[in-house]
């Protein structure tokens, strides 16, 4: 079954859940930017959590169906239409043969994910579908969607579908501070720099996506400027260049790095960071290594309850 | 050694402040020892000059459990080191078309193109380790006469294959990007190839030395790519 894509909005990768295994080749992980957005739009049309599906960001696609077929949308809020049918998000929807689903733009939230049941059929590239956009490889073609493009859906897979219970996503609304641990050089950092970082909020700025998001705001700075060799950079890893604005490192980040890090998001809340928009406000707030361990279990426990 | 929780789901192991090859080795002999173990629960490794990036899955794995089983493995010895690193030659070729920052190598270093050539591809040099982009190596072992400092301005595109220079590091652009390295010579291996096993030319730990090629080799070699 094929899916052709008629308008491929700002910018739309193939994505799964990221490429591991091969970050000492300098391979970063990719994957998908909001992975829980992403794990449910799966489960919704009964995939694997695993499965290849689109991310879209800030504006959506338009896809033309060529059969009919059965998708989930998650993740940023984001009015998507087939004909003059709205289209109900965080639920599987069945589109007939020859519809043409037009996702718009996202009012609030920066990425909106579509699973098809079954899965995008797309090449594994070192174990992964998801697209790596700066190695150009992955994916669809190891780059974004364009107009013309496609895409093909696996032909064997489940063909049951799963749902929410009625408010399972309520708790994910609402903009609170990202949860950090200290970072691997926090002792680089006095006591001022912490109190400006918890204590200030920075902005988004436009030079932001998936290789990390840069953030414009109070100066941080280590006690001395040194130079740090360099080393391995963790997913989520707040980072402090010359000019003491912090960078929060991504998906598509570089595996390796000099500049020291002073935090790092937790695991937790790496999916919020993927639904920052250029220009919002961030602030961050401490949290110990256990704690955040704990956050994770309890996330992974609900995304276990949510469903019926 | 030190461990240090780099974050929730990472440990970073530092082995000391230096750039050498004693202390690289203890990174590397780490780095073979937990790539051996193919544990499902690790994500990635990440070498660096003297220290060890472990990513792992804090819900199957505890930060105690694998400090506890790094200190073990640290204090074994390199698994590979018996069998003898690899060492890879990458052909250049040090045409002053691929490598636009030749003459200013040698007025800098205050010698000729030539002794530039020769000087870049006598050493043996070792794989720190890889990063900045897929299959872009750290080199150690450029003779100091040829550091020279990186361009005022980055260029916004270069080739696939580019040889270059900054500060007292030597390395190859695996494909094409913008940056800020002197460039002196281009291979035309692929560096990075990500259908092939392995996708990269080098590894962490290897040797490589570079052996210079005239254009005809180059073209040649271009062609039946």
């Amino acid at each position: 079954m094929a899916i052709r894509v008629a308008k491929p909005g700002f910018f739309t990768t193939v994505q799964d859940l990221g490429r591991y295994g091969h970050a000492h080749l300098g391979i970063s992980p990719a994957g998908a930017a909001d992975p829980l957005s992403f794990r449910i739009a799966n489960l919704l049309v009964g995939n694997e959590e695993n499965a290849p599906a689109l991310e879209m960001t800030l504006l959506g696609a338009s896809l033309e169906f060529e059969e009919n077929a059965i998708v989930a949308i998650t993740g940023a809020s984001c009015e998507c239409k087939a004909g003059a049918d709205v289209i109900a998000v965080n639920t599987a929807v069945e589109l007939p043969a020859g519809a043409v689903l037009k996702c718009g733009s996202m009012p609030t939230g920066a990425r909106c994910y579509l699973a098809v049941q079954r899965g995008f059929d797309v090449p594994l590239i070192m174990g992964s579908a998801s697209t790596h956009v700066g190695g150009r490889f992955g994916g669809f073609h190891g780059r974004r969607l364009q107009s013309g493009d496609v895409l093909q859906v696996r032909k064997r897979g489940p063909s049951r579908v799963r749902s929410l219970r009625p408010g399972a996503l309520d708790s994910q609304q609402g903009q609170a501070p990202l949860r950090v641990t200290k970072g691997a050089q926090h002792d680089w950092f006095g006591p001022e720099a912490f109190e400006k970082l918890f204590s200030c909020s920075y902005i988004v700025s436009e030079q932001s996506d998936r290789t990390g998001l840069r953030l414009k705001g109070e100066v941080v700075r280590p006690r001395e400027q040194s130079q740090l060799l360099t080393d391995g950079i963790p997913l989520g890893a707040i980072q402090v260049p010359q000019d003491g604005q912090p960078i929060i490192l991504f998906v598509d980040q570089q595996t390796t790095g000099g500049y020291p890090k002073i935090a790092n998001v937790i695991a937790a809340d790496m999916h919020l960071v993927g639904q920052i928009r250029p220009r919002d406000e961030v602030r961050f707030v401490e949290f110990s290594i256990a704690e955040a361990i704990q956050v994770l279990r309890e996330q992974e426990q609900w995304l276990q309850e949510i469903f019926k | 050694m030190k461990i240090i929780p780099a974050s929730d789901s990472s440990l970073l192991v530092v082995f000391g402040n230096a750039i050498s090859p004693e202390l690289h080795e203890r990174v590397i002999a780490l780095f073979h020892a937990f790539q051996a173990r193919h544990d499902p629960r690790i994500g990635n490794l990440h070498p660096g000059y003297a220290s060890l990036l472990i990513d792992f899955d804090p819900l199957r794995l505890s930060h105690e459990e694998l400090t506890s089983e790094v200190q073990q493995l640290a204090n074994t010895r390199d698994s590979k080191a018996d069998k003898g690193s690899n060492v890879g030659t990458i052909p250049v070729c040090y045409d002053v078309e691929f490598g636009p920052d030749l003459p200013d190598v040698a007025q800098h270093a205050g010698i000729s193109l030539e002794e530039v050539i020769r000087l870049h591809s006598l050493p043996t040099y070792l794989v720190y380790f890889l990063g900045f982009s897929p299959g872009f190596v750290y080199l150690g072992g450029l003779p100091e006469i040829l550091h020279t400092p990186r361009l005022a301005t980055p260029r916004p595109s270069i080739a696939g294959g580019s040889v270059g220079i900054a500060g007292s590091q030597t390395g190859i652009y695996p494909v094409d990007s913008p940056g800020g390295w002197k460039l002196i010579g281009r291979t035309p291996v692929r560096m990075f190839d990500p259908e092939a096993t392995p996708p990269t030319r080098l590894q962490p730990g290897d040797r490589m030395k570079f052996s210079p090629i005239d254009r005809g080799t180059f073209d040649e070699m271009m062609q039946s790519r």
